[in-house]
């Protein structure tokens, strides 16, 4: 890297490192973050992110409001969180450090940009003196950086003007970091190469800091050591790393390879969920029509038209957008025609917290309907479960002819992980027919079509598609009479298509629940979604501390696994951590009347292995006290 | 404006469903309907391409009596379904059937935003001028003091007027009719049908329950040269007996003028082709209400992008840069590595 002497500083060989890099909205910490992960991907670590940014684009300069963070865990074992606290902070002027300090496990690591750390910023951030010298930090390792000075000597012969200079100390930091944990150099700089294409100064200028910042790690004789994590022993295979909005975006594009139907997506951008809109639109090459609509019940409702127009229809949105969808749902509930709605859940009520995660819409996406409107939800466990949620979901609505909701959450949106690419053949055919012949008679003995006459295994209706001869029907929201599809008042048939309705959906084929862990437990903790990875770690260190758990992860919600009520009732306690005030934990009780207790969190941030390590075992040690 | 190199494959009864019509007797929704059969055939359409979709209404049952596909969606959002629908399937006829409230409230937004994307919907708006299903109360398009049941002391919302909103929202084909007149309502769903992109018609559409007579003062055989302006292509816009009446542009406004008061040139000629819209916002806004002389037919026709097209235009040129759909790749596209 350089051909300065460099001192020789010990290796040291670690299993893991957590770090989180925070600065101001508009200081590059995501793109910091993205960069140090893809590079740490690629030397074969596990690894798993959570970028924490706040609502506002730009929040006024230097406040804790504006705060952006990027925690990334890279590891040389198999890991499912982006880990409860990181072991290294890197915190660009005193808010960052003022809004991650309390995360920061204790003894970690602070690598401080101290140029930030003046009256001004100070004050902003709320410190009435300077935590660089009063003592804040005697319980952490400080290693403080002159970041914007160093950038700024090391832009400038490349003519840079001085208030751009400092815009590049992202990289320095990244060039620091990396050599921290001696990661290659290369990559980074042709990433710079490619995202600054067409700016030569722009790509000069980051490429001196990044080096910069590379060689004061080797030079600044203030670091001790630096590190290795080796790479995990992950399954052998080609990965990629995806985090959950494109997982499921590339879900939706592929799931209608599979069904070999147009891929239609109708949308209006939401946050967490516009990133999927944005990936799909990047995908007309495979046919993908996306729409962004003029609201979000007119992006519903365009998909009920694609569906009719016998595409493969989706919707994305999140809560608040869920709500207002609800009477389209409910029309596409009595159409019975297939769609895939999209909830990137965010914290609520109202705007509440658009960029933090919550699981709070399950009972909307089960009951936020007026009158029976019952639809299958799924819910993804992991980023790159999201792929094959999004074809499970697509196979459901097709095969059933129903909207079908996929519960989703700003953690898993962006959240990232290695992705053992699947075997594109072995990917499940979803494909259905449509309807092309009659399928009945009139009393004269012509034939007709019947476009509620149910499959009698599936009680799905055929889906005839607009341009085949002979089937022309209508269909509408008003009730309808069961085969015929008109319109029909009857008390008996309103009561018999009510019914139907319901046991199409409580028909849907969901696979078993399986049983992480010992069968003979004391002790189950159910979950659902986004908390697999926080409950699979915690159940993980239960277990070697000697603790009988289970752990059973819903991925499916409505209906819900036919075995699940048998497999709970044989623990002596069943736990749920949900954020949300225990929406599944009623929908269980009062399905199954098992006694499942609630572990709740709803502050906006996913639970930690520890929260929940150390909710169930109080709930394991009153057990063994009992 | 007829095709006549059209050999109509269907009769006007193949394109009546099965279905019992069930609006009033008396109703103007039933010639409206009469019309659009006896039209089909001659579209050089079959009813299995042909697609009605509708909201919630009175007039929105009306693709339950059209023998083709059909979708009775709900309350405002039919030009948003249609226009999912139009995208997925730019091959079909779509056509988006609704009234005043249907249209311009509840559904106001889906309208306006179908429009300005010019996506090949055709809007037929069957306005009355009151909510009918719910049983009589103000619409949009309700007179200022009109008395309904939930408005006992005259309402007090100014109405809008739908080619007014329609030319605002930069629809590419605007136009009126009315439920008395067949022929005329034909020749303008056909110009409808025929236009490349969202086209929108105005149908006056008498009420007889609610809302009786609300257009007879144009409507009626009796009243028609008075108060009826047929807007011709090309031709200077006149009305009444021997052409007795004009329009002129009085200061960028219509006004009606005795045709002997002006010299001919004076007179406003029609064109619906202009493509800047003030002459066609000014004949909408000729009439304050249907009691005072009121244009109909085509006011604007002028070509812009169809939105599905375009979107399929994409579609195509994504292909040829990124090639056709591989999953594979796309599994690949953000860097892979092996271990």
């Amino acid at each position: 890297m350089t051909d300065t002497a460099s001192r020789e500083l010990p290796l040291q060989e670690i299993d893991e490192v957590i770090i989180r890099f925070a600065g101001d909205s508009g200081d590059g910490m995501q793109l910091t973050g993205d960069q140090f992960t893809s590079i740490s991907a690629a030397l074969g670590n596990d690894l798993s992110t959570l970028p924490e940014f706040p609502a506002e684009i730009r929040a006024p300069q230097g406040t804790l409001a504006g705060v952006s963070a990027f925690q990334v865990r890279i590891s040389d074992f198999d890991i499912t969180t982006p880990g409860d606290a990181p072991t290294v902070l890197v915190a660009m002027n005193p808010a960052a450090l003022k809004a991650q300090l309390h995360n920061l496990a204790q003894g970690g690591a602070l690598i401080l940009n101290t140029d930030a750390f003046n009256d001004r910023n100070l004050e902003k951030a709320g410190y009435s003196s300077n935590p660089l010298d009063d003592g804040t930090l005697d319980d952490y390792r400080s290693y403080p950086v002159p970041m914007s000075q160093i950038t700024r000597d090391a832009v400038a012969e490349h003519g840079v003007k001085p208030r751009d200079a400092e815009r590049s100390k992202n990289f320095f930091a990244l060039g620091l970091i990396s050599w921290m944990y001696t990661r290659p150099v290369e990559p980074t700089l042709e990433f710079i190469n490619t995202k600054f294409r067409g700016r030569e100064q722009v790509i000069n200028a980051n490429t001196a800091a990044f080096k910069a910042g590379y060689n004061f790690g080797e030079t600044a004789e203030i670091f001790e050591a630096h590190y290795e994590v080796k790479p995990a022993p992950l399954a052998p295979g080609e990965y990629t790393n995806v985090n959950g909005n494109t997982a499921l975006a590339w879900g939706c594009v592929v799931a209608g390879q599979l069904a070999r139907l147009p891929v239609f997506l109708g949308s209006y951008p939401i946050t967490p969920a516009s990133d999927i809109l944005h990936e799909m639109s990047l995908k007309k090459n495979f046919g993908v029509r996306t729409f962004q609509a003029e609201d979000e019940i007119a992006a519903a409702a365009s998909a009920v038209g694609a569906a009719f127009g016998g595409a493969l229809a989706f919707t994305s949105t999140s809560g608040p957008g869920l709500a207002l969808k609800g009477e389209t749902l409910s029309l596409a509930v009595s159409l019975e025609l297939p769609m895939v709605v999209l909830d990137i859940q965010r914290g609520g009520p109202s705007t509440g917290l658009p960029t933090k995660p919550e699981q709070a819409d399950l009972m909307m996406a089960m009951y936020g309907r007026h009158s029976e409107s019952p639809l299958p939800i799924v819910a993804p466990r992991s980023p790159a479960d999201c792929f094959d949620i999004a074809i499970e979901a697509s196979r459901i609505a097709l095969k059933y002819r129903t909207p079908v909701i996929v519960l989703s959450d700003g953690y898993l949106a962006n959240s990232s992980e290695p992705w053992l690419l699947p075997d594109v053949d072995a990917l499940p055919d979803i494909g259905v027919d449509f309807a092309t012949e009659f399928n009945g008679t009139n009393e004269d003995g012509d034939g007709i079509f019947l476009p509620y006459l149910r499959d009698p295994d599936t009680l799905a209706r055929p889906w005839a598609i607009p341009g085949t001869p002979g089937l022309m029907h209508r269909v509408g929201g008003i009730e309808k009479e069961d085969g015929t599809g008109n319109i029909s008042y009857e008390p008996e048939n309103h009561q018999l298509m009510v019914d139907l309705r319901q046991a199409k959906i409580d028909g849907v084929d969901v696979p078993d629940v399986e049983v992480a862990g010992e069968a003979d437990a004391d002790l189950a903790v159910l979950g659902w979604g986004s908390t697999w990875g926080a409950i699979d770690a915690a159940a993980g260190r239960l277990r070697d501390d000697g603790h009988r758990v289970a752990h059973v992860h819903l991925r499916h919600l409505n209906p819900l696994p036919a075995n699940l009520g048998e497999v709970l009732r044989r623990y002596r306690a069943v736990v749920c951590p949900e954020m949300n005030k225990g929406q599944l934990c009623d929908l269980v009780r009062a399905k199954y009347l098992i006694d499942v207790e609630h572990i709740g969190k709803i502050d906006g941030v996913p639970f930690t292995t520890g929260e929940v390590t150390s909710a169930v075992r109080k709930r394991l040690e009153e057990l063994a006290g009992s | 404006m007829t095709d006549t190199s059209i050999t109509p494959t269907t009769q006007p009864g193949d394109w009546a469903s099965d279905q019992e019509v069930r609006w009033c007797p008396g109703c103007g929704d039933y010639s409206i309907l009469t019309a659009m059969r006896m039209l089909m055939p001659s579209l050089g359409t079959e009813p299995h391409n042909t697609v009605f979709v509708s909201g919630i209404g009175c007039a929105a049952r009306f693709p339950y009596y059209m023998n083709s596909y059909g979708v009775h969606g709900i309350h405002g959002r039919a030009p948003a379904i249609a226009t999912g629908l139009a995208m997925a399937r730019p091959d079909l006829d779509v056509w988006v059937i609704g009234g005043d409230g249907d249209m311009l409230s509840i559904g106001g937004n889906h309208l306006i935003h179908a429009l300005r994307r010019n996506v090949k919907i055709k809007v037929l708006l069957f306005n009355n001028q009151i909510y009918g299903l719910t049983k009589g109360q103000f619409s949009p398009t309700s007179e200022i003091g009109k008395v309904t049941k939930s408005s006992p002391m005259g309402s007090l919302d100014a109405p809008f007027n739908p080619l007014a909103v329609a030319l605002g929202a930069e629809a590419s084909f605007v136009a009126r009719t009315h439920d008395m007149d067949r022929q005329h309502m034909m020749d303008t769903f056909r110009r409808a049908h025929e236009h490349d992109g969202a086209a929108f018609v105005e149908v006056f559409q008498n009420c007889n329950v609610f809302n009786d007579g609300a257009f007879e003062g144009v409507t009626k055989k009796q009243n028609r040269d008075a108060n009826l302006i047929s807007l011709t292509h090309g031709e200077p816009i006149q009305f009444g007996a021997d052409g007795e009446f004009g329009v002129i542009d009085e200061s960028g406004c219509a006004r009606v003028v005795h045709t002997a008061d002006v010299s001919t040139d004076e007179l406003l000629t029609h064109d619906e082709t202009k493509h800047d819209p003030s002459t066609a916002f000014m004949l909408a806004r000729l009439a304050r209400g249907p009691f005072e002389p009121t244009p109909i037919g085509v006011f604007r026709a002028v070509r812009r992008s169809e939105y599905a097209m375009a979107s399929t235009r994409q579609l195509a040129a994504a292909q040829q840069k990124q090639g056709a759909a591989d999953i594979a790749q796309l599994l690949r596209s953000r860097g892979t590595w092996y271990v």
